[in-house]
């Protein structure tokens, strides 16, 4: 649906030859495009505003690098303010308090606030060895604080018993004493989900908070979140000294406005993000991710992220090694292939790549897609061993074999093997001439296994 | 929600009730543009603030552009009054919404009429169930519900105690990950031998771009026809009112997989405008049975194209 705002930004200024400063002119066309896609990614209309005020005042007179087209320009221009506004890269959080430091979450029915507290004490045990205690102050959703216990019970955190018919600043009483008098370092308190024009339920969780005195209260918004989002941050902020924002759904396929328009009125640092259903999926927030989303060009730095926690350094080493040899055989494809698989597959990938919509679509028409990894992995899979290690065995009756084995056809047998030879030819290639070859045969290096030529250019 | 707050909301008439739960919506986009039109004559610099009050209420940018445009050509350098103004916006949007705001149609000679509720995380589908079931047995019907979210935490749970509020059975499996398409098929099955009316499945949130999980909706959806080929014969998507654009991805990915026959818009009752739903209406189609505008157990409303514009923009 959303093409890159790179594209557009070019095309607007394909007409666009001249080089030099670029004039006031140039920038209002280039911005107008920046207008549409960030209104398009859901950022609120008078963040946007604000937003493309000051770049024009960054962009007027700036000199276009030789290097760059004005729609490059303008891109980096967006991206670094884009990157400015949303904040520093990894702020800490200040528990720093006499024990137990308090945590509250407050947000709207369904953001995600319980989900979070389970995920955020999993996070603390873990990285700072706190000790956490969750107590849920939802006494309005049914089965709300079940859904609490449960998920301690999962993640191996205390959850404060549940005493019925005890209102919520009792309750946030009773957690913040269980936790003194039995030595958690941390207390983190589940509030309801609560509109932010809602007086009554706005007084209590203020109440709750007079109460209590948290070292942080983090407001807890979904990425997917539209216009309402400046609503919503201010009006809590209002009612509650808000020192975090954490963002959950990023692992959607939103574009993630919210994060820039929450920030922008509140002046909060965005502290985390939720990526998952798992009880491990909370992140710390980068900038510069979230920035690339917002302009539609991916998230390069997730994908990096993804790439470092799922490869395994020691296979990753051992393939070094032999690729070093010059000795990279099917056997290794097959581990590639598992690892694309485990990185979240196609659809994961291509989720977190620039650029996607095009090259999804041409994926799409090609047929490349996870069942084709899936059937590329079959296909290694029914040859023997001794053909893994040395494919020119492979004559045609052991390929029809192969394919009746696997259940494709000689064809996808062909085609697999074919593209192993290109890949073990590179791999010769970067054996003899260390990393300065690798790079200087890169059209063919720089796909990921997996990915037939043709289908991409 | 408390037992007198339910009370009073039980009290009022449905309009009252609609358009206290659009209040804040309407209060918000009638100011900005009470504040737009000031009786003088409608030019440029105006329609572009119109059109900047239609994107705040998440219209989504075409849709602003094109509403805008429409009263250009009837009115641009007319002498031009607020109440004109937003009449005419209003009536713009009533005829994109009078073909979708069609209610729940429940067919008896499904025995029962099977209804699947999907969406992602956290719009609300097992209140959404709740509310329903209460509907329905307020009706006279029979309701069975299926405790079809077997993947969060004390979903189940949740579920039961809605079925204790709406008086109807909720069946459900005791551990979690348990295979919610098991469940369902099984639940129609005593459903059918019990010749209950209404059997409501409530499946776990997913987000749409998770393919593997829109595979288990859809396998969902396979067995029921197992017993019956029309079934499930209602898929309703819940949206959120204030989710964004997104709103866009997640009916076309869902509608791919399951063939969503009908949306229910939730959390109306507070500043979200849900005014995506207009842009929705044009894009798919797709009929708006109901709408949730609070947590008490009567706060599904159905959705009403004429109502919904004019209270949208602050008319009565």
């Amino acid at each position: 649906m959303f093409d890159s705002l790179t594209n557009r930004l070019n095309a607007a200024f394909e007409r666009l030859t001249r080089r030099g400063a670029l004039s006031e002119a140039d920038v209002t066309e280039g911005l107008r495009e920046v207008r549409v896609a960030l209104l398009e990614a859901d950022v609120a209309l008078s963040v946007v505003k604000d937003f493309v005020a000051q770049v024009k005042e960054k962009a007027i007179g700036a000199e276009v690098l030789r290097s760059v087209t004005p729609g490059q320009q303008i891109i980096k221009l967006v991206h670094d303010h884009l990157v400015e506004m949303l904040g520093e890269d990894e702020s800490e959080f200040e528990l720093a308090v006499e024990p137990p430091a308090v945590i509250l979450m407050a947000g709207l029915q369904g953001s995600g606030k319980t989900t979070t507290s389970a995920k955020l004490a999993l996070r603390l045990l873990r990285q700072r060895k706190s000790r956490c205690l969750l107590a849920s102050l939802d006494t309005r959703r049914p089965a709300a604080m079940e859904q609490l216990a449960v998920l301690g019970k999962q993640a191996g955190i205390d959850v404060l018993p549940i005493v019925a018919g005890q209102n919520a600043i009792a309750i946030a009483k009773r957690a913040h004493e269980t936790a003194r008098l039995e030595g958690y370092d941390v207390v983190i308190l589940d509030t309801a989900g609560r509109l932010h024009v809602d007086e009554e339920l706005m007084d209590e969780v203020a109440a709750v908070h007079a109460a209590t005195r948290p070292a942080e209260t983090l407001l807890v918004a979904d990425a997917l979140t539209g216009q309402d989002a400046v609503n919503v941050a201010r009006q809590f902020k209002a009612r509650l000294p808000v020192t975090g924002i954490v963002l959950t759904r990023i692992d959607g396929d939103g574009r993630g406005g919210a994060a820039l328009s929450m920030r922008a009125v509140t002046g909060c640092p965005i502290k985390l993000i939720g990526v998952g259903e798992k009880l491990d999926a909370l992140e710390a927030f980068h900038p510069a991710g979230i920035a690339s989303r917002i302009l539609g060009m991916g998230d390069i730095v997730s994908l990096v992220e993804k790439a470092q926690a799922t490869v395994d350094h020691k296979e990753a080493e051992r393939l070094a090694a032999k690729v070093q040899k010059g000795a990279f055989d099917l056997d290794d494809l097959a581990k590639q292939i598992q690892q694309m698989k485990k990185m979240g597959g196609m659809d994961g990938l291509m989720g977190l790549l620039p650029g996607v919509g095009k090259v999804k679509k041409q994926l799409a028409a090609a047929k490349v897609d996870d069942s084709m990894l899936a059937r590329q992995l079959a296909i290694i899979q029914s040859m023997t061993k001794a053909e893994r290690r040395n494919p020119k065995v492979l004559n045609g009756s052991r390929r029809r074999r192969i394919a009746s084995g696997s259940g494709t056809t000689i064809q996808e047998v062909n085609r697999l093997l074919k593209q192993f030879q290109q890949m073990s030819d590179m791999v010769k290639k970067v054996g003899k001439m260390g990393m300065k070859g690798m790079l200087r045969g890169l059209p063919a290096g720089a796909l990921p296994p997996g990915f037939p030529r043709g289908g991409l250019s | 929600m408390s037992q007198s707050a339910e009370k009073a909301g039980r009290k009022s008439g449905f309009f009252a009730r609609l358009k206290a739960g659009l209040a804040k919506t309407a209060q918000g986009l009638s100011d900005s543009i009470g504040a737009i039109i000031t009786g003088r004559t409608l030019d440029r610099a105006m329609l572009d603030q119109l059109e900047e009050a239609l994107i705040s209420a998440d219209l989504g940018l075409a849709t602003a552009e094109e509403l805008v445009e429409a009263l250009a050509k009837q009115k641009l350098g007319r002498e031009v009054s607020d109440e004109e103004v937003r009449g005419a916006l209003a009536g713009e949007i009533a005829r994109i919404l009078l073909p979708v705001a069609r209610p729940l149609a429940l067919d008896p000679a499904n025995k029962p009429h099977v209804i699947l509720v999907a969406g992602v995380n956290g719009t609300g589908k097992t209140t959404t169930i709740g509310k329903l079931a209460h509907q329905m047995r307020a009706e006279g019907r029979s309701v069975m519900l299926v405790a079809g979210d077997t993947f969060r935490a004390a979903a189940v749970e949740q579920l039961k105690i809605w079925g204790q509020r709406a008086d109807c059975a909720v069946i459900a499996r005791a551990e979690t990950g348990a295979d919610a398409a098991g469940l369902a098929f099984d639940a129609f099955a005593e459903a059918k031998a019990k010749g209950t009316e209404v059997l409501i499945i409530d499946t776990a949130g997913r987000l749409q771009n998770k393919a593997h999980l829109m595979d288990e909706l859809k396998k969902i959806d396979r067995v029921l026809k197992k017993l019956d080929p029309s079934a499930p014969h209602t898929r309703l998507l819940v949206l959120d009112a204030t989710t964004g654009q997104n709103a866009h991805n997640q009916v076309e990915v869902f509608k791919e997989a399951v063939k969503i026959d009908g949306l229910v818009m939730t959390k109306l009752d507070g500043t979200a405008k849900g005014g995506v739903v207009v842009a929705l209406a044009k894009r798919f189609g797709l009929p708006i049975v109901a709408i949730g505008v609070g947590e008490a157990i009567d706060d599904l409303r159905p959705f009403e194209a004429e109502a919904f514009s004019r209270a949208l923009l602050g008319l009565s």
